[in-house]
């Protein structure tokens, strides 16, 4: 696996660079939801620093507010108040057709239950984010297949996800986080679903996208998954409570 | 940057577009009944529209129709309440006179004449007309006939043209053409039968009923020209009011009555009469389109009804390709145009149905039943099929709209999270 991703995007990025850049930087992040009679602050006054290059760990008990967290940064959902800067970028207060893009073309999603589209095949799954981001369709299809490629589901390509198993479907996910090139991978407890074997080569997946230069963030309560991050952020009752960076 | 993308949503639509397929059926089905309502009750109405169209042509076009009646008001020192006699030559004295005439047409109307052929005698209405009545009231002779002709009337000659219906009466089966019928004693030769028509308006009854002979034939044997009716017809509808105040001029100086006196003629003007009809015929076709749309509303009310289900059903997959990038409107285009597709599909089903039924119908012969010949036959237009498709177009966008807007406010957030 390791040597497989070796090959992913060899030029693009360098390998192991020293810190270049903050990718992600949070200032004072809160999150209110308002359900009319009770309110929950699910984030309190979160200041977080992601540097190019990282992979980080964010973890916590249930109810955290890590979900929460990995929504803001994800550009799914927006803060109740902070400022949150995407690679120099502002992205509080785009509206949603903009934020649609930021997701596009910087953030790559990897979930826990994979959330591809069930109807259609590995292949239209990669494809659908290079559809949005208006790849021409030679280079969709160059990269669509070098990427399921070198998730090694080459021969898989025309298969719909209910024929593939979850660790394909993982890799597949995988694949289709990277399709447009992103300036980060958001996981969301991606081996919560994948039996142990699985779940391992999804881990090794991810180490080796961050040998190669990609920031990562995993939220997850999977010790041995935390444990193979540069960095571990510990969140609690919607604050951070430690930070290993 | 924000350019549209219609290749993109027509791909989005063709991967996202699968639906059950009975739910599918029925809702087309329903669309289909819809048009098919909407369509044939349209049709029916203008089938209604070109039967009264042809019926109203049936007496003639554009006619106005003056009795002569009594002066209304002193004039010139004389006093009111003198009749009016026109007599057979103001025909031509009006000819000359009055600018833009069509025809014009002198009619005296005997009520009761008795006319025998054989061993049948009948009772009816004999009219002494001038040349231009038959062109002028569409009264066509059958083929083997002719109409009464400028020789007819120049000479005085004993012709007579017959009504369809009083032509059977008096001759049965036989051909009356070149036959002779003799009317209150005097005998005639019948020079043709009229073609059978449908009449809407008349006065003095149907054209099929009566014998028609030239004015100066009906001066010499009836002793009397004074005119029962005037017709006159403009070159153009709307010269009508001008034509007919020309003809109260002419008429007034003539005969001593002051032109702007209304009841020296009762008058019958046909254009202002059918524009009343053509305005209730409009009401008529108005309140069917009304119905036929609110029964094709309730299709699209079962439309918007599986497309919300359908957007309940794929929240999910619209939460994922929101996260991945996908814009509001990529998300909503699709079901729009899926809703438009079922709205249209349905509608083609309909009209389909339509042409067979309308096809049917037409070939059920109406003829003789006057009911059904007044109703005409179903009829389907250009206009008919264009207001149809811009109904089913916007019930169609409508049945995609609200639930597409459902579908545009699903929070990514909420339905990517694990259950």
């Amino acid at each position: 696996m390791m040597s497989l991703l070796s090959k992913l995007y060899p030029v693009a990025v360098a390998p192991a660079p020293a810190v270049d850049g903050e990718v992600i930087r949070l200032e004072g992040i809160s999150k209110v939801y308002d359900t009319g009679k009770v309110k929950v602050e699910a984030l309190r006054d979160i200041d977080l620093e992601v540097d190019r290059g990282d992979f980080v760990a964010i973890t916590g008990p249930s109810g955290s507010g890590k979900s929460t967290l990995m929504n803001i940064i994800g550009c799914l959902d927006t803060p109740t108040s902070g400022r949150y800067v995407l690679r120099g970028r502002a992205v509080d207060g785009l509206d949603r057709d903009a934020l649609a893009e930021v997701r596009n073309r910087r953030i790559g999603f990897v979930f826990q239950n994979f959330n591809l589209l069930p109807q259609i095949t590995a292949y239209d799954n990669v494809e659908m984010p290079l559809l949005f981001g208006g790849v021409s369709r030679r280079e969709r299809r160059e990269r669509v297949v070098g990427l399921l490629e070198r998730v090694g589901l080459g021969d898989r390509m025309e298969h719909k996800p209910t024929e593939l198993s979850g660790g394909q479907m993982q890799r597949v996910a995988v694949a289709r986080a990277l399709a447009m090139d992103p300036d980060i991978i958001l996981a969301d407890e991606p081996t919560g679903n994948l039996d142990s074997t699985s779940g391992g080569d999804i881990m090794e997946l991810f180490r080796g996208l961050w040998e190669q230069g990609r920031t990562v963030l995993v939220i997850t309560h999977d010790p041995a998954l935390a444990v193979r991050a540069s960095r571990v952020v510990v969140i609690s009752d919607g604050r951070i409570t430690s930070d290993s960076g | 940057m924000r350019r549209p993308r219609p290749g993109l949503v027509l791909r989005l639509f063709l991967r996202s577009s699968r639906v059950q397929r009975k739910r599918a059926v029925l809702t087309v089905a329903a669309i289909a009944w819809g048009s098919l309502s909407l369509l044939l009750l349209l049709s029916f109405g203008e089938g209604l529209r070109v039967s009264l169209y042809r019926a109203s042509r049936g007496m003639g076009l554009n006619l106005a129709i003056l009795w002569p009646g009594e002066t209304g008001r002193p004039w010139q020192g004389l006093p009111a309440g003198r009749p009016v006699r026109l007599r057979a030559d103001d025909v031509d004295f009006l000819r000359q006179r009055v600018q833009g005439l069509a025809g014009v047409s002198g009619e005296i109307h005997n009520w009761r004449v008795t006319m025998n052929q054989g061993d049948t005698t009948v009772t009816g209405m004999v009219i002494g007309a001038s040349p231009d009545y038959g062109r002028m009231r569409n009264q066509i002779a059958q083929s083997g006939g002719r109409y009464l002709d400028a020789f007819d009337h120049s000479r005085r000659r004993r012709m007579v043209f017959l009504g369809n219906t009083l032509a059977e009466d008096l001759f049965e089966d036989q051909d009356p053409v070149g036959r002779t019928v003799r009317l209150d004693g005097v005998p005639y030769t019948v020079c043709g039968v009229m073609v059978p028509k449908i009449m809407m308006g008349n006065y003095g009854g149907l054209d099929e009923d009566h014998a028609v002979i030239p004015i100066s034939t009906y001066k010499s044997h009836f002793g009397r020209d004074t005119l029962s009716v005037l017709v006159v017809q403009p070159e153009r509808p709307e010269h009508m009011p001008r034509v007919l105040r020309e003809v109260h001029e002419v008429l007034g100086a003539k005969y001593a009555f002051d032109p702007e006196d209304d009841r020296a003629f009762g008058i019958w003007d046909t254009v202002e009469t059918s524009v009343v009809m053509d305005r209730m015929l409009l009401g008529i076709q108005l309140f069917l389109g009304i119905i036929g749309t609110l029964t094709l509303i309730v299709g699209g009310i079962g439309v918007a009804n599986i497309m919300y289900a359908v957007v309940k059903e794929r929240t999910k997959e619209i939460g994922v390709e929101m996260a991945l990038g996908a814009r509001s409107s990529w998300v909503t285009s699709p079901i729009v145009l899926e809703a438009l597709v079922f709205t249209l599909l349905g509608g083609a089903v309909g009209l389909a149905m339509a042409a067979v039924v309308i096809g049917v119908l037409a070939a059920i012969p109406t003829a003789g039943n006057e009911a059904l010949e007044m109703l005409g036959k179903p009829t389907l237009s250009v206009p008919i099929g264009v207001g149809t498709a811009v109904v089913l177009g916007t019930i169609g966008l409508l049945a995609g709209y609200f639930p597409a807007r459902r579908a545009a406010r699903v929070d990514p957030a909420e339905t990517l999270r694990y259950e």
